[in-house]
């Protein structure tokens, strides 16, 4: 009866395992066909192989040398957006979100309701409204101005999160800094900032990844070539002659899709972490 | 003193505070707050002078729209007249902050307390205002951001802008609920928001559940405490997730492309198969409930893993002894316990993929086209109101369905109101 349990539960773990190496196969298939693709010779995708018999990284040169490739003006672009918008987004919440966490003012409540009901609404709701507007008052094609709508839209979630983050902070510790003769600007200074750094590393790391895996916004702000951001560029790579440039888009995709995938592996866990916090304290 | 109270009395210090601030900073100088009350005349009154055209004319054209074609823009003049409400709910709360803080000071006056120095002023100021001042800048890039433009969506959907009647050539108007009636009433408007509406709500229904289901199977799997290297397990299947999300759809898009994609070339054809994927409406949605499972479930697994780590294991060891089965311990312990603490965010994936525009316009552009509606066979709401706007420029009709999603859309929120702990504390300060 034992060995008959034990004999169970083996094959039980291998039909699991099994399973699992099927998943992985239908995860990696993909990811591995395209660094395949960077790595054909030629850009016709009837001829490409899944293993290329000679292996080239033609298309990764042609993207940092070749003087028709703005790849590298996309990336100073990408990256310009992206740091002004993780700075930008964590000065502007965590000011937010102190505010909501730690003071009583009038409509608190209902600026708590705003931000839950705005962040359920996706951005291109709006967005069909700000491309009228930007074109109506002549705003449009500026990095600036998407950086802007970034910082604005990523508001009523970030501040969610970390409002929630800052209401696991105990009281009793700026309570008592106030008790020393702190002031309020202090008090954020020197206990909320410093304790609070895990979720404002998030916040600053999602807002820099953001405008790295964007498309949408830049299309519609965005619209002559040395303005374009990594998404925008690659994109359209593709969208102009599908099967002609295919290689070349993998080589680009496979330059943001692995840093930013390191990192988001490295940082997932205090996502999981701030996410479950500020939805199910109480 | 105290029996007069309730009545209005005009002798009260009080209340001649409050009706002398009326105009802006009479009532401080009644209460002998010099500075203050200069302070908020010149305040008010530079108010008035910078924004008064302003504010008369952006009101005007929300009511109007403009009158004279070519001379009135009417998209301009309503963006005006949402911002001049914005700017003049601002004023209206300056105004009542005057009369409030005029009689506030009579108040003190009144019980005989003396009147606070400069110094003290200002630092009172700076400590009852400080939760107004951090909360500023960022309430006023919401505002304007996202909050105006939402605002301006909503008006969008009662007007008659389209490509042929746009601005600056012809003006715009108000027309009711006309096109709400049309996308009831007009054959082509009825069949493709029907046919749209039902996929929408499937294409939710079905690839969220799936995204859920996969991933909670797959945590439950990773979980057990016979499976070895469960680092690297969970590694690889939270990869999809963090590769970006335009990436992975266009890499799909290619292979599943059906003459050169890789799916019907290297695998289906050794079994004689070949799957118009992008050509027919129904593989292609096929086609998309399975990559959006296949984006969707690390963030579904990574959540339940990190939950099904603080299941109470002694939990389950009362229930072995009190010998009850695998599927029962799952049915009563487990997924009690992970559902209450996830229900929130696992809402929030049904409304992401309610509005998932990326996945479907990345695709195949919500193509192919289907015979008799002006959407495509894939087209979900959101992304055909971005084809209405940005390829047909029905801005109207796009604003209306706009509005029936957000609807929707606040019926998910509504949900998330009650759930979310958060509010649940707000009594204690």
């Amino acid at each position: 009866m034992a060995m008959n349990r034990k004999k169970k539960s083996k094959i039980e773990v291998a039909f699991i395992y099994v399973f699992f190496v099927f998943m992985f196969i239908i995860i990696g298939y993909p990811l591995l066909w395209t660094v395949m693709m960077s790595i054909n010779p030629g850009s016709n995708m009837l001829v490409t192989q899944l293993i290329p018999d000679n292996p080239t990284f033609e298309h990764y040169k042609w993207l940092f040398t070749n003087e028709n490739s703005d790849y590298v003006t996309w990336y100073k672009n990408s990256l310009g957006v992206a740091v002004a918008n993780s700075i930008g987004s964590v000065i502007l919440t965590s000011f937010v979100a102190y505010a909501f966490s730690r003071y009583k003012f009038i409509g608190k409540k209902y600026g708590l309701y705003m931000f839950l009901l705005l962040q359920m609404f996706p951005a291109l709701m709006g967005m069909v409204a700000l491309y009228i507007m930007l074109t109506t008052i002549g705003l449009t094609d500026s990095l600036v101005g998407l950086t802007i709508i970034y910082l604005g839209g990523q508001i009523p979630f970030n501040a969610w999160l970390v409002k929630g983050y800052f209401d696991t902070i105990p009281r009793e510790l700026d309570e008592a800094a106030k008790i020393d003769g702190a002031g309020h600007l202090r008090i954020f200074w020197t206990i909320m900032l410093p304790l609070a750094k895990p979720i404002l590393a998030v916040v600053a790391l999602f807002n820099f990844m953001a405008p790295f895996m964007d498309f949408l916004l830049p299309r519609i702000v965005l619209t002559s070539p040395e303005k374009y951001t990594l998404a925008l560029g690659l994109y359209n790579f593709i969208n102009d002659q599908f099967s002609t440039n295919f290689t070349r888009f993998s080589a680009g995709a496979i330059l943001i899709a692995v840093p930013i995938a390191l990192v988001f592996l490295l940082l997932q866990r205090y996502l999981i972490g701030g996410l479950t916090a500020g939805a199910t304290k109480g | 003193m105290a029996s007069q109270k309730k009545k209005f009395d005009l002798s009260q210090r009080r209340n001649i505070a409050t009706i002398l601030s009326i105009i802006p900073g009479i009532g401080q100088f009644y209460n002998r707050r010099i500075m203050k009350g200069v302070l908020l005349l010149l305040i008010s009154s530079a108010f008035l002078i910078a924004t008064w055209d302003y504010i008369d004319i952006g009101i005007w054209g929300l009511f109007t729209l403009g009158t004279v074609p070519r001379e009135h823009h009417s998209i301009q003049l309503l963006i005006q007249g949402f911002i001049s409400l914005i700017v003049l709910a601002f004023a209206i709360a300056i105004y009542a902050y005057n009369l409030m803080d005029a009689r506030k000071d009579a108040i003190a006056i009144e019980n005989g307390k003396p009147n606070p120095t400069l110094l003290q002023g200002i630092r009172d100021f700076y400590n009852n205002g400080f939760p107004y001042f951090m909360v500023l800048p960022g309430l006023g890039m919401l505002l304007f951001i996202v909050v105006l433009p939402l605002m301006f969506m909503v008006a969008l959907a009662f007007t008659n802008y389209n490509q042929y009647n746009a601005p600056p050539r012809k003006l715009l108007d108000w027309v009711g609920f006309d096109n709400f009636v049309n996308l009831v009433n007009i054959d082509i408007w009825q069949d493709t928001f029907v046919n749209v509406f039902t996929w929408t709500i499937i294409w939710t229904v079905v690839a969220t559940t799936l995204q859920i289901v996969l991933g909670l199977f797959l945590a439950l799997l990773v979980n057990d405490k016979r499976i070895k290297f469960k680092r690297t397990i969970r590694t690889v299947f939270i990869l999809p997730w963090a590769v970006p999300a335009f990436v992975s759809i266009l890499i799909f898009s290619a292979l599943f492309n059906p003459t050169f994609g890789a799916i019907n070339r290297d695998i289906l054809s050794q079994f004689n198969l070949m799957i118009p994927w992008l050509s027919d409406p129904f593989w292609a949605k096929i086609a998309l409930i399975m990559i959006q499972t296949w984006l969707g479930f690390p963030f579904v697994f990574a959540l339940f893993t990190g939950v099904l780590q603080s299941v109470p294991a002694d939990m389950y060891e009362a229930a072995e002894i009190d010998g009850s089965t695998r599927w029962q311990k799952f049915q009563f312990i487990t997924l009690p316990h992970i559902l209450f603490a996830t229900a929130p965010l696992l809402i929030m994936q049904y409304a992401q993929n309610f509005n998932n525009f990326n996945i479907i316009y990345l695709f195949n552009e919500g193509l192919p086209a289907v015979r008799g509606q002006n959407a495509g066979g894939t087209d979900i709401l959101i992304s055909w109101v971005y084809k209405l706007t940005f390829e047909t420029n029905n801005y109207n009709m796009a604003a209306a369905i706009t509005i029936i999603m957000g609807i929707i859309v606040m019926g998910f929120a509504f949900y998330q109101f009650r759930k979310t702990a958060s509010f649940k504390e707000e009594g204690r300060y």
